[in-house]
């Protein structure tokens, strides 16, 4: 087996310093190392997006990034966003509109719209979906989604 | 004193609210507890090494390497595993039913890609990996059947020596005189319907944590279960263990659909080995895993045909359906489960007088095929109303019309359908009407003639149907599965703080409980203030004396009661025993569902891709409890069902191998292909049952690929096109237009 490697990553605003094996792929580094399970693994070939979070202020996949890659970098994942009892603006609206059913592709979901949100205009709903399209739900058929992005991003611009 | 402001005495106070999800803020702040997050001090971690033959023998096994590699604590084979494990099977009553034995790790042969042959245990899934490359297996190969026609022939190689023939189960259903009918027809339309293979895909694949309590003797395995009590109870005899020594915990769990409702060989597995060793073990499937082993949904060829007269009156449907059912009967479900389902609900809301089926349950070297959304349905309604789609086609009739014709009237319920089940009432004909007032069906027709004319390929989709919901033990009764469907039980209890506990099965709805436990209460606050039972009010967690000022506090009538000893006599106390009471509903038939899906799509002439511009649902699910959640079910619900229409097939090569072994190469619907649907609840009469509750949530599954594919062929008919064949992708799309010669 190859010798570890010393890595420092910002996570959610705290460093963490790790001695990883090369191999170690980001999502296990978060959910294992760090206790934030919140990150989700759906299918470890980069298709479903449950286990998206940002690095560096871009959504990435964490199944296809090696914890290695995040060295020195700034990684923020659905924890960020809020907690039990004070719900972030994007998280709220996913609960007023019925945006998840099991829950599962919900971590990647937020974090690709907060993406978007902080990057794009979103004028139309077509615009929220191609948006949505690297991450896959399988329970809410997507409508509640775009409706609660549709409503964050309003509420965004109302400001 | 009167009920405090607010309090609506009359129970059920939350039904028809749009209440928000207790679940939601946990799930949305990222600390859900999903299996996969479940940490235990010193827990091992197990891969599987799975089958890369589809039907092969293992002629020799040498896991020595795999059990020297650093980290490596512990190696099974099949046979390690029959030591530790009962042998079991998915028995039933049902005539003519084969059962198989399902070896959790595969013992002398392998039936199917993907089976689990070796499990390594180790101090890491990442090691417990590098182990499996060292597993060295010696195959035999065997005749593969892929095809189920081929397995039924008479030279075919049997799956299960054991067992007669690849034949699982078969049945007969019959109704009137088909062939008379037939010779009668003004018309008649048909030919062979192949629904293809897929699989539920939830988003969280399966896992599995198992822990062995030596001391106390106690099992527990957390696991992705739709089904804890059917696990718990089959484990108790595989393991030799009483039940209350096995608990069975099923977390959050990350989609089920059908796919985590069967009882999985890792679970049996895991299990084994943290019972073996003594410490906890974790198995968390990766997405290939879970597309190679998670039981399959469909897979029928369907020869089918429908007689009409001139006036669009069905006069009977004949139908011959042959479900491919993988390599084992899966438990608790059977092979029977999809197949047969088929033809008892292939008469659909259609009033048939006379109706032929038979249906063979064919095992192949291929996953096994369980429970998915729907269940057989899905078919049964993309066969019946694609028929009427073609006989309409044949006597020059709308399709909306052709059904409104042979819907069952509101007061022919209960009506006994051809196969036998009895739909006891359900809004069929008036969900056909909203569905074409909702779509502007009139509107879309003269809109697609346009679109014709200027020769876009544009059509309107149409399909009702009526499923069996809120089913009770009557339902397992006709298939013959050792397992009783539906039943709910439910305790309510008040402790000594006062605090309420209530526990539910699986589903958690009121179930009329409240008047034993309020009599309890009532009896001690008639006590306690000296009053006469009748005059004793209750609400807003008081109690209280009618039109007096005297009330106390459930929590302060539960520390009478429990603890502050002298003010309830103890021959009251004996008697009440404890705020307590438990009920068990069966709703024995269960109701009927029933809705219509119409839809208008458009077929792209370059790319064959089609585009589906609107989609409504109307549904009659009884009084509707939560309308954002059941409006969510129908989106979802629909979202599969366009998915198995256009894009999800499991594909297999001739020698067995699966093609669509990763979400590349199995697609399932993204947020650009599902377009916004319009979901409207007719409640109209209310069924017998609970609340007047009817079961949703498989509907739009149910719908939706009928749907599709007559709206398909209605954009194609003008080149003789029928669908006969799902999922329509653009490749099959292609073809048929070419072998039409429109191109």
């Amino acid at each position: 087996m190859t010798a570890k490697i010393s890595i420092t990553v910002s996570v959610n605003g705290e460093n963490h310093a790790a001695e990883v094996e090369p191999r170690l792929l980001l999502a296990d580094f978060l959910r294992e190392n760090l206790d934030l399970t919140g990150t989700h693994v759906g299918c470890e070939h980069g298709i479903c997006g449950a286990c998206t979070v940002l690095m560096n202020g871009d959504s990435v996949r964490s199944c296809l990034t090696f914890a290695v890659q995040a060295d020195g970098t700034k990684i923020e994942t659905v924890e960020s966003l809020g907690d039990i009892d004070a719900l972030g603006p994007l998280q709220e609206a996913f609960r007023e509109k019925h945006a998840l059913q099991c829950g599962f592709c919900t971590p990647g979901m937020l974090m690709t719209a907060t993406d978007m949100l902080r990057k794009y205009r979103l004028e139309t709903d077509d615009d929220i979906r191609d948006g949505l399209s690297g991450n896959i739900c399988r329970c809410t058929g997507y409508q509640n989604i775009v409706a609660a992005v549709r409503s964050a991003a309003d509420k965004r611009d109302a400001k | 004193m009167s009920p405090p402001d607010g309090i609506d005495l009359t129970r059920p106070q939350f039904v028809g609210a749009k209440v928000l999800r207790r679940e939601d803020p946990r799930l949305l702040a990222g600390q859900g507890n999903y299996v996969a997050d479940i940490k235990r001090h010193g827990m091992l971690h197990i891969a599987f090494r799975r089958s890369d033959h589809a039907h092969a023998l293992i002629k020799s096994l040498d896991v020595s390497e795999a059990r020297a590699l650093e980290g490596v604590v512990a190696v099974y084979t099949g046979a390690d595993i029959a030591r530790l494990a009962n042998p079991y099977q998915a028995t039933s009553r049902m005539k003519n039913y084969q059962a198989t034995f399902i070896p959790p790790l595969a013992l002398d042969k392998v039936r199917y890609v993907g089976e689990a042959v070796v499990a390594i245990v180790a101090n890491s899934r990442y090691v417990a990996e590098d182990a499996l490359a060292r597993v060295d297996i010696d195959y035999e190969a065997l005749r593969v059947l892929v095809d189920p026609e081929d397995a039924l022939k008479p030279d075919a190689p049997k799956l299960h020596d054991d067992l007669g023939s690849n034949i699982l189960a078969a049945r007969e259903f019959s109704r009137g005189e088909v062939d008379e009918a037939f010779a009668a027809a003004a018309q008649t339309a048909g030919g062979r319907f192949h629904f293809t293979r897929t699989t539920p895909v939830t988003i969280e694949a399966r896992a599995s944590v198992a822990e062995y309590d030596k001391g106390a003797r106690t099992l527990t395995l957390h696991c992705t279960t739709q089904i804890p009590g059917i696990v718990r109870d089959k484990l108790s005899e595989i393991f030799d263990l009483p039940g209350p020594r096995i608990r069975v915990i099923a977390p959050d769990v990350g989609g089920g659909f059908g796919g985590k409702t069967s009882l999985y060989s890792e679970e049996i597995v895991a299990c084994a080995i943290a019972r073996d060793l003594g410490k906890p073990v974790k198995w968390v499937s990766d997405r290939m895993e879970d597309l190679m082993t998670t039981g399959n949904a469909f897979d029928e060829i369907v020869d089918a045909e429908i007689a009409v007269d001139a006036e669009g009156k069905i006069l009977a449907v004949k139908a011959d359906v042959i479900g491919d059912v993988g390599a084992y009967s899966i438990y608790p479900w059977t092979a029977t489960i999809e197949p047969v389902q088929v033809v008892s609900f292939l008469p659909g809301p259609y009033r048939i007088d006379n109706y032929a089926a038979r249906v063979r349950a064919v095992a192949t070297n291929k996953t096994l095929t369980g429970a998915y959304r729907g269940v057989g349905r899905p078919i049964s309604v993309f066969v019946m109303d694609r028929l009427l789609d073609m006989a309409a086609r044949k006597i020059g009739m709308d399709p909306a019309e052709i059904r409104r014709r042979n819907l069952v009237n509101d007061d022919e319920f209960p009506y006994k359908a051809a196969s036998g089940l009895v739909w006891d009432k359900s809004a069929f004909q008036a969900c056909l009407r909203q569905a074409a007032d909702g779509i502007g069906y009139d509107d879309l027709r003269r809109e697609q003639e346009t679109a014709r004319a200027e020769g876009r390929w544009v059509g309107i989709g149409v399909a009702c149907y009526a499923e069996l919901t809120g089913v009770g033990s009557r339902i397992a009764v006709a298939p013959g599965m050792p397992i009783n469907t539906g039943t709910e039980t439910c305790n309510v209890a008040i402790d000594s703080t006062g605090a309420v506990t209530a526990s539910f099965g699986l589903a958690s709805q009121g179930q009329g409980m409240e008047t034993t436990l309020h009599e309890k209460i009532l009896r001690v606050a008639g006590h306690l203030f000296e009053a006469a039972v009748e005059d004793i009010e209750t609400g807003d967690g008081k109690v209280w004396v009618k039109g007096t000022d005297t009330s106390m506090t459930i929590r302060d009538l539960a520390r009478a009661l429990y603890s502050d000893m002298g003010r309830v006599p103890k021959e009251m106390r004996d008697e009440i025993d404890n705020l307590e009471a438990t009920k068990v509903y069966d709703p024995f038939f269960g109701t009927t569902t029933s809705a219509s899906h119409m839809c208008l799509i458009e077929i792209d002439p370059e790319t064959y891709k089609v585009e589906i511009k609107r989609y409504i649902v109307v549904e009659d699910c009884g009084r509707v409890i939560n309308p954002l959640i059941a409006d969510g079910q129908a989106h979802g619900g629909v979202a599969q069902g366009i998915g198995v229409a256009l894009m999800e097939e499991v594909v297999h090569d001739e020698t067995g191998q699966i093609l669509t072994a990763s979400l590349v190469d199995y697609v399932v619907p993204s947020a650009v292909e599902i377009p916004s649907i319009d979901v409207v609840h007719v409640e109209a009469e209310l069924p017998n049952t609970v609340g007047g509750f009817r079961g949703l949530g498989e509907g739009g599954t149910i719908g939706a690929p009928a749907c599709i594919a007559n709206a398909i062929s209605d954009a194609l008919s003008p080149l003789g096109i029928e669908i006969m064949e799902i999922p329509a992708t653009p490749e099959r799309l292609f073809r048929l237009i070419e072998a039409a010669g429109a191109r």
